[in-house]
């Protein structure tokens, strides 16, 4: 019989916990066959975050470390600085990174640490049953802003990417989005990108996906999948936000 | 080997890097700030590395990240920074990642004074953060001490799997004192570490983690935990006795007042009072079969405890003494500490109040 | 053993010859130790040290009591002399602080070390013409160790290595002319 498609072996047989219609799982994929076709895999470590991707280290087939919330840069420089030949990985959510992991966020990127992240974009904390994120949308509904995020309360959703890109270490920044198809092939080209910067040497590199949680915005997978390709790319625009390789020489 | 002036916080720097510590990560707080800069400027000459973390938090996480992956690293703080790195050190006890904590302890609570204290006491012996686990803990009186204890550290902390919190007050930090340095040990021999998360190249992949959700597996996990504790205390419990042998008052410090403390007991005894002290090495585990030994003497009246708290390792002195003979508690806090005739009056009263 | 309190304003070299005189008892084969006060960073602050030399093992540093007080300026010196030990030496400098300790059962010099210092080539030596007084009274540590100390610690500073060497000499002069 003819193989029509293999798994990428970076990815464990393990089942995913993730709830149906999340696209979360395309992204472990995308991150696993990124590392898998750039002959990383062997020498691989990755660090896993409090939140819904809190597992990780389960589907990842490689070394994997589980940090504290919101400390996976602060392990992760740990590792990279005494490790700088191996390629090191994050893997967080929003409100791991943007909410109580900020500090270890804006720092390891400010030193311009050689890892790459991979940030989660839910705009919800899922794990804990959608309560609001930093990156909850202007008038979203969560379990703790039940009639929708007021600014006049809660303040702003934060835009990561934007912020990262004012500093200047960063070698690459890039926000994707899992809305369909031709936007999953999108996110995985900057997510092998990112990976192919960081096996060069080259720097901080950091990768935004917008992904669905139609368990907790209250929506069929196919709704929720809308309203990220119509409602959160308003919040949160895709787009490259530093390619130092494109920057020409002085 | 020759004896050089140092300070206590190179002394815990130069024992580190002798033992092949060759990543640092800490964030400035007095008074253990040479330690960073000490170590700013020594890493990179021995190819080790050093971050500045952006908080204390960052830097107990960068150890777990640097030690998880096998390399012998160390954080360095002083008591409301360690406070800091408890959700840390919790963490790093869970999934058993050896490393070393220094704590050169100032007064609290808060951000109190930043004069030398021992208020973080029971923070560092029982645990300090969430749930149930414990630290080796070492207590140095001298940069000898610190130097040595430092070095020893990284041993017993990977013969275990077990963090080791070097624990210090601001004397310790600041004092300087001729240390014979250890050699330099030869990376090369120390242990491979089958547990480390180094880059799996084509291994058994290898995972550190603190979540174990189910809990019929985290019970078998903290048993675990809690029979290595047990091993710990069978095999490491250490003191230092001056004169207990005849003593009718037994002293008991730790740290520099433990100094104070000896220096007393030789004013004492010229005065004709049998004086002698226990000094723990091991805060945990705790060195009772000594003072239960003490207690079981018929010359031993009465312990006393001198610390710069208002009394917490005399909790586990009494446990210790089991009720066999009174415990009595002399304390300071906030930064001072008591001198010798204090401690001369203190112990002739606890003397006279078990006579009495 | 001799305990030693070393007490000024910052910036007057208190905690460095406290030092040299612990690295030149550490030369000697003695037991030594050297505790500094401490406080928060601060220009102009107070500083004092507490340095014990001694033959056998020393258990306390610190010099509650002090067998010697050095005194650089005129607040350290009326804060400290109260603890000295009966019978014990205190060292003042006179450019900068009277001699009256209120008391009869210690002895003082009265040393004007500020004048002493910039005769030698700077005032700032001030404190090596005490550290100098100090060796002839008490012989705590020798000559020779204070000024190994010096070409080891000033090695790539020929002139502060000479200023400091003259000015230890002329605190040992002054108080053996006496």
């Amino acid at each position: 019989m003819k193989k029509v498609f293999e798994k990428t072996k970076m990815l464990t047989d393990v089942h995913l916990h993730y709830c149906p219609g999340c696209t979360h799982g395309i992204v472990h994929r995308l991150v696993a066959e990124s590392i898998e076709e750039l002959g990383l895999q062997e020498n691989c470590i990755g660090v896993a975050p409090v939140g819904c991707a809190v597992f990780a280290y389960d589907y990842f087939n490689c070394d994997m470390q589980e940090a504290a919330h919101g400390r996976a840069p602060a392990v992760a420089t740990g590792i990279k600085r005494t490790h700088p030949d191996s390629t090191v990985f994050v893997y967080q959510g929003d409100g791991d990174l943007a909410s109580i992991g900020m500090a270890e966020t804006v720092h390891a990127a400010a030193r311009g640490e050689k890892f790459t992240v991979i940030f989660i974009n839910n705009s919800i904390y899922g794990m804990t049953g959608g309560q609001m994120a930093p990156t909850t949308l202007v008038g979203q509904k969560a379990t703790t802003c039940q009639s929708g995020r007021n600014p006049e309360v809660n303040g702003y959703p934060i835009r990561i990417c934007e912020l990262l890109a004012t500093l200047d270490a960063p070698y690459y920044i890039e926000r994707v989005s899992t809305q369909d198809v031709k936007h999953v092939l999108a996110a995985k080209k900057a997510i092998k990108k990112a990976l192919q910067f960081q096996k060069e040497g080259r720097g901080y590199t950091f990768v935004e996906v917008l992904v669905s949680c139609p368990t907790n915005w209250h929506m069929s997978p196919t709704e929720a999948l809308r309203f990220m390709g119509e409602e959160c790319t308003k919040t949160f625009p895709l787009g490259v936000f530093r390619d130092k390789s494109k920057e020409v020489e002085a | 080997m020759s004896k050089i002036l140092l300070h206590g916080t190179e002394a815990i720097c130069e024992g580190a890097i002798r033992n092949g510590c060759r990543a640092f990560f800490g964030y400035p707080i007095t008074p253990q700030n040479e330690v960073p800069e000490y170590m700013s400027v020594k890493m990179p000459q021995v190819g080790g590395v050093f971050v500045q973390a952006e908080s204390e938090v960052a830097a107990i996480n960068m150890v777990y990240g640097a030690a998880g992956a096998g390399t012998r690293a160390m954080t360095s703080s002083s008591s409301p920074g360690v406070s800091l790195k408890q959700e840390g050190i919790s963490y790093i006890a869970c999934a058993r990642i050896p490393c070393v904590i220094v704590n050169v302890m100032r007064a609290g609570p808060g951000l109190g004074g930043i004069q030398p204290a021992q208020g973080d006491y029971f923070q560092a012996t029982k645990g300090g953060g969430h749930g149930d686990y414990h630290l080796i803990v070492l207590a140095p009186s001298s940069a000898q001490e610190a130097c040595d204890f430092t070095y020893s550290a990284f041993d017993l902390s990977e013969k275990y799997r077990v963090p080791v919190m070097i624990l210090a007050d601001g004397m310790i930090g600041q004092i300087m004192e001729p240390v014979e340095l250890p050699p330099m040990r030869d990376l090369a021999e120390i242990p491979e570490k089958d547990w480390a998360t180094s880059g799996h190249y084509g291994k058994e992949r290898r995972v550190l983690n603190s979540l174990i959700i189910k809990p019929e597996e985290l019970e078998p996990h903290v048993n675990e935990l809690n029979a290595t504790y047990a091993e710990i205390y069978a095999n490491e419990r250490r003191a230092v006795e001056y004169k207990t042998e005849d003593a009718e008052i037994v002293l008991t410090a730790y740290g520099t007042p433990a100094r104070i403390v000896k220096s007393a007991v030789n004013a004492l005894r010229a005065e004709g009072i049998k004086a002698g002290c226990i000094r723990p090495i091991t805060l945990y585990p705790f060195p009772d079969d000594v003072f239960a030994a003490c207690a079981a003497r018929d010359c031993t009246k009465a312990f006393l405890s001198v610390e710069l708290s208002l009394g917490q390792m005399v909790e586990d002195v009494k446990l210790a003494v089991n009720g066999k003979k009174p415990v009595y508690f002399y304390g300071r806090t906030g930064g001072n500490v008591p001198d010798e005739e204090e401690i001369i009056r203190a112990a002739k009263e606890s003397l006279a109040k078990a006579n009495g | 053993m001799i305990k030693i309190l070393l007490a000024g304003q910052g910036g007057q070299g208190v905690l460095s010859a406290g030092k040299f005189l612990a690295a030149s008892g550490l030369h000697e084969g003695k037991e030594v130790s050297y505790l500094p006060a401490y406080g928060p960073e601060m220009r102009g602050g107070t500083a004092n040290c507490s340095v014990i030399v001694s033959e056998e093992e020393i258990a306390s540093p610190l010099c509650t009591t002090p067998d010697v007080l050095i005194a650089l300026n005129s607040p350290s010196f009326h804060k400290f002399a109260p603890r000295v030990k009966s019978g014990g030496i205190i060292l003042v400098n006179g450019s900068l602080s009277d001699a009256d300790a209120g008391r009869s059962d210690v002895r003082v010099y009265k040393i004007d070390a500020g004048e002493i210092a910039i005769e030698a080539g700077n005032v700032r030596s001030a404190n090596m013409v005490m550290t100098g007084a100090l060796c002839a009274l008490t012989g705590c540590v020798k000559e020779e160790s204070i000024l190994a100390c010096i070409k080891t610690q000033f090695a790539e500073k020929p002139k502060v290595c000479e200023v400091n060497e003259r000015a230890f000499r002329m605190g040992i002069a002054v108080v053996s002319e006496k």
